[in-house]
């Protein structure tokens, strides 16, 4: 078990392309790390050059007090779990398992007593002589993350495990996996795209966009007070409603005094849009419904305001029964407007 | 073109039958010549089987026929250059196709693209250079003469070349990350998964040695080099002496044997390694 730090760490593809821009984080011992963002902002390739697959251009990686940028995957005492799992098929459960620990001359002993410890925590005894082909989704999960955890690595790198399962399965497996990282106490760095499973398992979140990191801090952290435009944008689902200050001042005859000039953006939660007026200061909005997703649990509506360019969503419990085109009044109280630097898209201090 | 009208079913099949007879109806008569004494056959082609099948069996294995070296030093020559073939092509086409696909090095494409040229020149457009090398080498009337020239294969590299593709890259970096290195990855990983492929290709290289007649004919000249193709015909056309029919249609009907037996027995396995990938 280790931190994890990364100094100005920078990968440039064939000395052109710039997929990760000098990028400071570190991770403490035990920690839970998980790397969002969409596709293409760098968060696998990120992960790959912890997990050595992938060459540092510049900067440091350090796991535990060593400089491991010149060591291979196997050296660096790290486990990894792919997407696809990456099971060797024509070995048996078992054998899947043990390759690792072989490879590593463990005494055949404390092989057999690993792989029975790590088959009972992941409830795989049954199928130890199957091979991964004879096995579901979920079973193979299991086997990609027995094999991380039989090694009994300094650090776990998770790259998007659970995108292969289906909703339900995927939920299970995401608790299970919290569960687990917590029992064993071992750094992990989880990749993923899926914000329910960045929010419900990070200790820390780090939100990368472009090869930078937008926002690092703790899951709620990160969706009450999101650091940038970008970051209000992704995390949410829907994200924040954003809106131009100038636009919204003009519709709701002014903004409250919180609103600096500064501000370029007003960002908005979907759930802090309310149908009637709540007892605090708030802004009150004309709008035209436009269309009502009905979830089961909660109803997103979509409505437009007149001299606003986009939709405003919102959310509410329950079913709301509603037709296009009926009138809405939308109520945001004052507080829960986050406002946005017109230049730079950062955070204003609110 | 594809209709269903009984008239053309029926031409159709009529082709084909015609077809069929025209190829099998030499080998039936092969086939009915190794159960006849050479007396008979040396009168004329009989079209019914005789008597002499067991005994003409036990024979051709002590038959030493003038101009060709004894019958089973040729079936011994011709195992033995269809496996050394099979098992060089093999070993060759698989390393390199493990360091096109897995490795990056300068040049790595144009490496690919040169073995893939190869394809296009086999043994038979470039025999006259081939012959002038392997003459220089002083690998003539010698097993080393008879297969090094053949074994280079461009078919095999890209089969395998193919088959590593599909192999999700995830796979390597599994193994790297469970400590193993390059050699251990082709060991534990590669070969096991390529097994199918593996058999499929040794059907058909070995079919491929087995069925050589114009290389031996021409780098060999001392009979105990000879190949059972090329010796057959040999026997064949010898002087002086009758033919002894009987004998040499037994050795064709045996000669034709092992392709057969292999492509019968291991059909299945033949078509699984072509067709599937076990991923």
């Amino acid at each position: 078990m280790a931190s994890i730090t990364l100094s100005a760490v920078k990968k440039t593809y064939q000395g052109q392309v710039t997929a990760i821009h000098g990028l400071d984080l570190s991770i403490a011992d035990g920690e839970l790390v998980v790397l969002v963002g969409p596709s293409g902002c760098g968060k696998s390739t990120l992960l790959r050059m912890i997990a050595g697959l992938e060459t540092i251009t510049s900067g440091e990686v350090r796991i535990g007090d060593t400089m491991v940028n010149r060591l291979e995957p196997a050296e660096r005492d790290i486990a990894m779990v792919f997407q696809n799992y990456a099971l060797y098929p024509h070995m048996s459960v078992r054998q899947n398992l043990e390759y690792g620990l072989k490879n590593r001359r463990t005494p055949r002993p404390e092989i057999d007593r690993r792989v029975t410890e790590a088959a009972r925590i992941l409830e795989i005894e049954p199928f130890l002589d199957r091979k991964p082909r004879q096995l579901s989704g979920g079973q193979r999960q299991r086997v990609a993350m027995g094999r991380a955890i039989v090694r009994q690595p300094k650090a776990f790198l998770f790259d998007e495990p659970l995108s292969n399962l289906d909703a339900k399965l995927r939920g299970q497996m995401r608790v299970e996996i919290r569960r687990l990282q917590r029992t064993l106490g071992t750094t992990s760095v989880y990749v993923t795209h899926d914000q329910l499973e960045a929010m419900t398992m990070a200790d820390k979140l780090v939100v990368m966009n472009g090869g930078r990191i937008e926002q690092v801090g703790r899951p709620l952290e990160v969706y009450s007070r999101p650091a940038s435009l970008f970051v209000a944008g992704f995390m949410g689902s829907p994200g924040m409603n954003l809106i131009p200050a100038p636009a919204l001042a003009g519709i709701a005859g002014g903004l409250p005094d919180s609103v600096g000039p500064a501000c370029g953006t007003i960002g908005i939660r979907p759930e802090d849009v309310a149908l009637t007026a709540p007892d605090r200061p708030h802004l009150r909005l004309d709008a035209v419904l436009d269309a009502v997703e009905l979830v089961g649990s909660e109803s997103l509506v979509y409505a437009h305001v007149a001299g606003l360019d986009s939709e405003v969503v919102l959310r509410t419990p329950g079913i709301h029964a509603g037709e296009p085109g009926q009138t809405l009044g939308l109520h945001i109280a004052h507080a829960d407007l986050h406002c946005f630097d017109a230049e730079s898209g950062r955070r204003l201090a609110s | 073109m594809v209709e269903n009208r009984p008239f053309l079913g029926f031409l159709t099949h009529l082709v084909l039958i015609a077809g069929v007879i025209v190829v099998a109806f030499p080998v039936y008569v092969a086939i009915i010549a190794m159960t006849h004494t050479d007396v008979t056959l040396n009168s004329g082609a009989p079209l019914l089987p005789g008597a002499e099948l067991i005994s003409n069996l036990i024979a051709v294995w002590t038959f030493d026929p003038p101009g060709a070296p004894p019958f089973w030093l040729m079936v011994w020559n011709s195992t033995l250059m269809a496996l050394i073939i099979m098992v060089g092509k093999i070993a060759i086409s698989i390393i390199s196709a493990y360091a096109i696909v897995y490795f990056r090095f300068p040049f790595r494409t144009l490496a690919f693209w040169i073995i893939f040229i190869t394809l296009m020149l086999p043994v038979e457009v470039r025999i006259i250079p081939t012959y002038e090398v392997v003459a220089n080498l002083g690998m003539l009337n010698s097993y080393a003469g008879l297969t090094i020239p053949l074994i280079a294969s461009a078919t095999a590299t890209f089969l395998f070349r193919q088959f590593f593709m599909t192999i999700p890259d995830e796979m390597m970096e599994a193994a790297r990350v469970d400590g193993a290195g390059p050699l251990k990855f082709f060991r534990d990983i590669l070969l096991p998964l390529s097994r199918t492929n593996i058999a499929a290709l040794c059907i058909i290289l070995f079919i491929y040695g087995w069925v050589q007649y114009l290389w031996p004919l021409l780098v060999t000249t001392r009979e105990e080099h000879f190949t059972l193709m090329m010796g057959v015909r040999q026997m064949a056309g010898a002087q002086e002496v009758d033919p002894q029919w009987n004998l040499i249609m037994t050795a064709v009907v045996l000669a034709m044997l092992p392709p057969v037996l292999i492509v019968i027995a291991m059909q299945r396995l033949f078509v699984k390694g072509l067709v599937e990938t076990e991923k």
